[in-house]
This record gives C-alpha cells, sequence and structure tokens, in this order.
C-alpha cells in the first residue's frame, strides 16, 4: 500500500516542530527516515501510526486519507525500540495478541494457525512456549517483528529496531528485518540515526535534519550526489572531510592556510575569489587522481581489511585516506597521496552542493 | 552465599530482648484461652475449652457469628470498593490527559496526610443527612474514602512503573484503550492490587472507632466492638480468658492473610511508591 504525508505538520505546545512535510513511500517499498536526535523522525513515525494527532496537512494510506482515525483502525504495525513485549504473556500469546482484539474474535484454531506461520517465517518457532523475560534480546526483537505483522498491517514501522543490539546480532538482523520486509512486501518505514542501517536496509533514504526532509533518494545516489553539506556529512564512515577556501586562478582551490587542489571540472567556471567548500571523501585520497596533496601522517587506524590514515597537509587542515590494509606507512611519514579531484563535492556559501 | 562483614549474633540477641516482652504476651494470650488459672496465680493448673463457649453458646456474650458477618462484610466491601476506585482513578491519573491532574494529586496527598478522626463531625452531619446514620453502608462509604487517597497513591506508583510503550503497543495491535487497560496494565500491576486489597481488607477487619460513632446500634456489632462490649463498664464481673479467647478469633484471619500475603504486603512499600 503506498503511504502518503502531504503538508504534515505537527506542534508540541503551539510550537511547530515539522512543517509541511512531504513524503511518498511506494507500496513495497522500504524508506529510511534517518537524521540525528531530535529531528523529528520519531515524531512523524508515531504521527503516522496515529500515536500523535497531526497537527496540519493529510496522512493517506493508498487514497484513504487516515489523518483522523484513532491507531486502532490504521492497521500498522509497530516495531518499538525496547520491543515492548507484553511480559505476563508468552511467545505465542504476543504474537497472538492483535488477533484477539477484534470485536470478533477468530477461532482459537485459526489464530493458532496464523500464530505458527509467522513463527515460522521470523524463525521462532522453538520459543512460542517462553516468556519475553527468557528470550535474548534478538529474540526479542523477534517477536515484537511477528507481533507487528500477525495482522498482515498496511505499513509497517520501525523505531530505531535495533539500537538495543549488540553490534553482531544488529548485522543479523539487519538482513532479518530486509527479509522479512522483502518476503510479505509490505510498506514500511525504518527510523535510525544510523546511516548504515538506513543505507544497508532500505530501498530509498529520506534524510531530515532539524523538521526538515532536505534529500530523499536512494542510498548510492544520496551518497554521490547529496544535495548539501549536511547530507554529505551524515552519510559516510569515516566521515568525509570538508575544506573551505576559494576560487583562486588557473582553475585552483585555495584555503586560507596556503593549501591548494585543483578544482572539478564542473566548478572551474566560477568568478575568482567566491567562497566555496570542497568535501573530499576518505576513499578518493590516496588512489589516483588528477590532484596530488603531501603531508605528515598524524594517526593511523588498521581496522582489518582497511587501514584508515589522517594526514596533516596545512596547519589545521587534516585529509583522511582510506586504504586496503597497507604496513609501509607508518605515523610520522611523509606521504604524497593523489587526490581524485573529479570525485570532490562542492558546496557553496550557504552549503548547498554545487 | 554473601559474605558477611560482621556477625550477626549480637544482633539477634538485642533484637530478641526487646521483642520478649510481646512474645511472652502472645504466648499468655494463646495460653489463658485454653487453661485455667488459679486466681492470684501465674502459671495454669488446668486445661479447659469453656473460654470458646461463645462460638456457639450464645446466651452469655451475645452472637458472635453475626458480628464476624458484619466485619467480612465490611472488610470485603472496603477492599472491593479501594480496589475498583483505586485501579481505576489511579490509571487515569497516571496515564490519562486530565484536566486538573495536578490539582487531583495535590488533594489526594493533602487527603491522604488528613487525620480522620477531625472529619467525624462533618461525616456525622452528612451520614445523618443522608440517612446513612447508623446503617452499615454509610460506615462502608465513609472508612473506603478514607483509605481511598492511599490506594489511589500507591497505585499511581505502580501504573507509573509500566512502561509507555506496553501502552502504545497495545494501542497499535488494534485493542481499545479499555481492552489495553485490562488485558496488558492490570496484569503489570497485580502484585500492587494484591497488596493493596489485602491491605483494605484488614483495615476494615479492624476498624473500630467509625463503626462505634457513626452504627451505634446493636444490629450493626462489628467484633472490635463486640470484643468492646466483653469489658464495657456495666458488665459485671469481667471475664479476662472469655475476653482473650474473643480476641484470638478476631486475630485468626489476620494472621492467616498475613501468611499468605506477606511478601506482597512488602511489595505496597517497596516496589510501587518509586517514580
Amino acid at each position: 500500500m503506498q503511504l502518503e504525508l502531504e503538508n504534515f505538520t505537527k506542534c508540541f505546545d503551539g510550537t511547530p516542530v515539522i512543517e509541511n512535510l512531504n513524503l511518498t513511500v511506494g507500496d513495497g517499498e522500504m524508506l529510511a527516515l534517518l537524521g540525528p536526535s531530535g529531528c523529528g523522525k520519531s515524531t512523524t513515525l508515531f504521527a503516522i501510526a496515529g500515536i500523535y494527532r497531526a497537527d496540519g496537512g493529510r496522512i493517506l494510506f493508498g487514497d484513504r486519507d487516515m489523518s483522523d482515525l484513532p491507531s486502532q483502525r490504521r492497521n500498522v504495525g509497530v516495531v518499538f525500540q525496547n520491543y515492548a513485549l507484553y511480559p505476563h504473556m508468552t511467545v505465542a500469546e504476543n504474537i497472538a495478541f492483535p488477533l484477539t482484539v477484534g470485536k470478533k474474535r477468530p477461532p482459537a484454531a485459526e489464530v493458532d494457525r496464523k500464530v505458527r506461520e509467522i513463527a515460522e517465517l521470523i524463525h521462532i518457532e522453538e520459543l512460542l512456549a517462553r516468556r519475553p523475560a527468557q528470550l535474548s534480546g534478538g529474540q526479542q526483537q523477534r517477536v515484537a517483528l511477528a507481533r507487528a505483522i500477525v495482522r498482515r498491517p498496511d505499513v509497517l514501522l520501525f523505531d530505531e529496531p535495533l539500537a538495543n543490539l549488540d553490534a553482531k546480532l544488529r548485522l543479523e538482523m539487519r538482513s532479518e528485518i530486509r527479509r522479512i520486509q522483502l518476503e510479505t512486501g509490505i510498506t514500511a518505514i525504518l527510523v535510525t540515526h544510523d546511516q548504515v542501517e538506513a543505507m544497508s536496509m532500505c530501498d530509498r533514504v529520506a534524510i531530515m535534519d532539524k523538521g526538515k526532509i532536505l534529500q530523499t533518494a536512494s542510498p548510492t545516489q544520496m551518497y554521490r550526489a547529496p544535495v548539501n553539506k549536511f547530507v554529505a556529512g551524515f552519510l559516510g564512515n569515516p566521515p568525509i572531510v570538508f575544506m573551505d577556501g576559494v576560487v583562486a586562478a588557473d582553475g585552483m582551490f585555495q584555503m586560507g592556510q596556503g593549501f591548494t587542489l585543483p578544482l572539478p571540472a564542473h566548478v572551474r567556471g566560477l568568478p575568482l575569489g567566491q567562497v566555496i567548500t570542497l568535501g573530499l571523501r576518505p576513499e578518493h585520497f590516496g588512489g589516483a587522481g588528477a590532484g596530488m596533496a603531501s603531508g605528515r601522517v598524524s594517526f593511523v587506524e588498521p581496522q582489518g581489511r582497511e587501514t584508515l590514515f589522517d594526514v596533516d597537509v596545512a596547519p589545521g587542515v587534516t585529509l583522511r585516506s582510506i586504504q586496503p590494509m597497507r604496513e609501509d606507512v607508518r605515523l610520522g611519514d611523509t606521504v604524497n597521496w593523489a587526490v581524485d579531484v573529479e570525485n570532490m563535492l562542492a558546496f557553496d556559501a550557504n552549503g548547498d552542493r554545487l | 552465599m554473601m559474605t558477611r562483614n560482621f556477625s550477626t549474633i549480637p544482633f539477634i540477641i538485642v533484637i530478641t530482648l526487646i521483642s520478649m516482652p510481646l512474645m511472652v504476651m502472645y504466648g499468655f494470650l494463646i495460653l489463658d484461652t485454653f487453661t485455667d488459672a488459679p486466681a492470684g496465680e501465674l502459671w495454669p493448673d488446668r486445661f479447659t475449652l469453656k473460654h470458646w463457649r461463645f462460638l456457639y453458646d450464645f446466651s452469655e456474650v451475645g452472637n458472635v457469628w453475626v458480628a464476624t458477618f458484619n466485619s467480612l462484610t465490611l472488610a470485603v466491601s472496603m477492599a472491593v470498593i479501594v480496589l475498583s476506585v483505586s485501579s481505576t482513578a489511579a490509571y487515569a491519573i497516571s496515564r490519562l490527559h486530565l484536566p486538573f491532574r495536578r490539582f487531583f494529586l495535590a488533594g489526594i496527598l493533602v487527603m491522604h496526610a488528613f487525620p480522620a478522626v477531625t472529619l467525624l463531625i462533618g461525616t456525622f452531619f452528612v451520614l445523618n443527612f443522608s440517612g446513612l446514620y447508623n446503617t452499615m453502608i454509610g460506615v462502608i462509604l465513609v472508612k473506603a474514602s478514607l483509605l481511598l487517597p492511599f490506594g489511589i497513591w500507591i497505585m499511581k506508583g505502580f501504573y507509573d512503573t509500566v512502561p509507555w510503550e506496553i501502552e502504545m503497543a497495545g494501542v497499535q495491535d488494534g485493542a481499545s484503550r479499555f481492552t489495553v487497560w485490562r488485558r496488558l496494565i492490570l496484569p503489570q500491576v497485580k502484585p500492587g492490587l494484591v497488596a493493596l486489597g489485602v491491605f483494605a481488607f484488614l483495615d476494615g477487619w479492624g476498624e473500630y472507632l467509625l463503626p462505634s460513632i457513626l452504627a451505634p446500634g446493636s444490629d450493626m456489632q462489628v467484633l472490635s466492638i463486640f470484643l468492646n462490649d466483653l469489658i464495657a463498664a456495666e458488665r459485671v464481673g469481667y471475664d479476662f480468658n472469655l475476653f482473650k479467647s474473643v480476641g484470638v478469633f478476631y486475630t485468626l484471619p489476620v494472621v492467616v492473610l498475613f501468611v499468605i500475603f506477606q511478601n506482597r504486603l512488602m511489595n505496597i512499600f517497596g516496589g510501587g511508591t518509586k517514580g
């Protein structure tokens, strides 16, 4: 089912935290709402769920307007960050709960059949008789997911579903959630502040800051062509390095500290002296490219498959480089590495990409 | 096994010494109901069951079973009223957007701190006016409402510890607010309900003041008043052993309840009040 937010507005105590937000999630698509804490992504999620009432605009499921319907009548499944399992019920009873609250209760055999069906899909058949307190974090997460989809919701919402898991489980549940979403084909929204989660699990990412959606795009598109500095800085780990400077003669970029680089081709026509910010991702420094930068290695972080270097190229200017593991460069060495100039991102004084 | 930093034996000795007088009193209370001692002697010299005759012979002291039934009615009604009102009112105060919520909370605290005796005269006028004076219903209503601030406050503490997400999850699962309360939230506060129920029952069971003032008629007699009448001034010759027997009879349900619910009663002062 397609989900659409139209000029959605939400106020708390009279102050608007989200104003005129527009968002469309296609049928069967999984979209990530990515942003720092307090950017309004959870507020948006809870408004779709019906926990918060929208103060303006419309929320459409398909072509039905849901804005004024209570949560109970929206048919939305939610997976909460702390799972919110019902501690006094067994796993089977937890999953069956959404089926047994309606006006006419389906026969016990049918409830049981549906619970088993979902349990099988989510791989928790052997846990059905246990209570939440007897489950590990990952298992609780699975139960919460089972309970959210047992009613075949129109929309499935995840509120930071992996935040309470340890690193290894997080990796496992990441692909599990995606697998189940793809198998059921339920339109889903994932709220997260973790760019890796957002990019790896979702078809599209909507990045939010201060109550506004800055950009909606596929993960690769957004990584390659961020609309502004904020988006560029939010995506990528290790993060992009920004350099503030001006356009100099001969298609060069000049920083106050004296450091210079050739400008990428598409911004060479800018007037001399214009203030500009270049963004250089670590994978574009230390490989091949038209520019050169030399400096002293001030930090080395071996990560196994790759090694991360910090290189001081001018006073106060540190570039980051990530390269396949190498041990020939040590802390304190002076290096002269290529900068892939054409892949650098350029931003104007307002932070918008040029 | 916990490591001990100090020996507990001196404490046990001190505690035993301090509680000795109490234990001796209880010992003699029980002992005296089954024995007779010669006048002026401390130790009994023969076993007898005649002090327990009051259970079937009503000629001497009146029907103890009627008084028991009245006490039971008072205690059970207390438990029912306090439980049903506290569990719903506390939920509303803890979770719903009530107008004047802060005012209610403050009011409850003030009522909780108010000594009941100071309200007696006013209560008397209200009961007299409404025709509930000298009725059991009147006593029950007054007694229950005096316990309600405590009950609501305790239950609010229990509700506050139930995570919001459980409620939101229930609503998302399609359940009405009432269903969520009944099937998801109430089970989480069950320890509080049990403790409060027992507490209310015991409070009603042991009550003397309100029945004696608000329902002095003899047909409304509860056990505490029945007991008091045994040593009333107009009676000739106190039968202390009979008095003690009725006293033990009166205490038995309390002891039984405490044995069954002692752990849960502790909850009311432990888990419930935080937050």
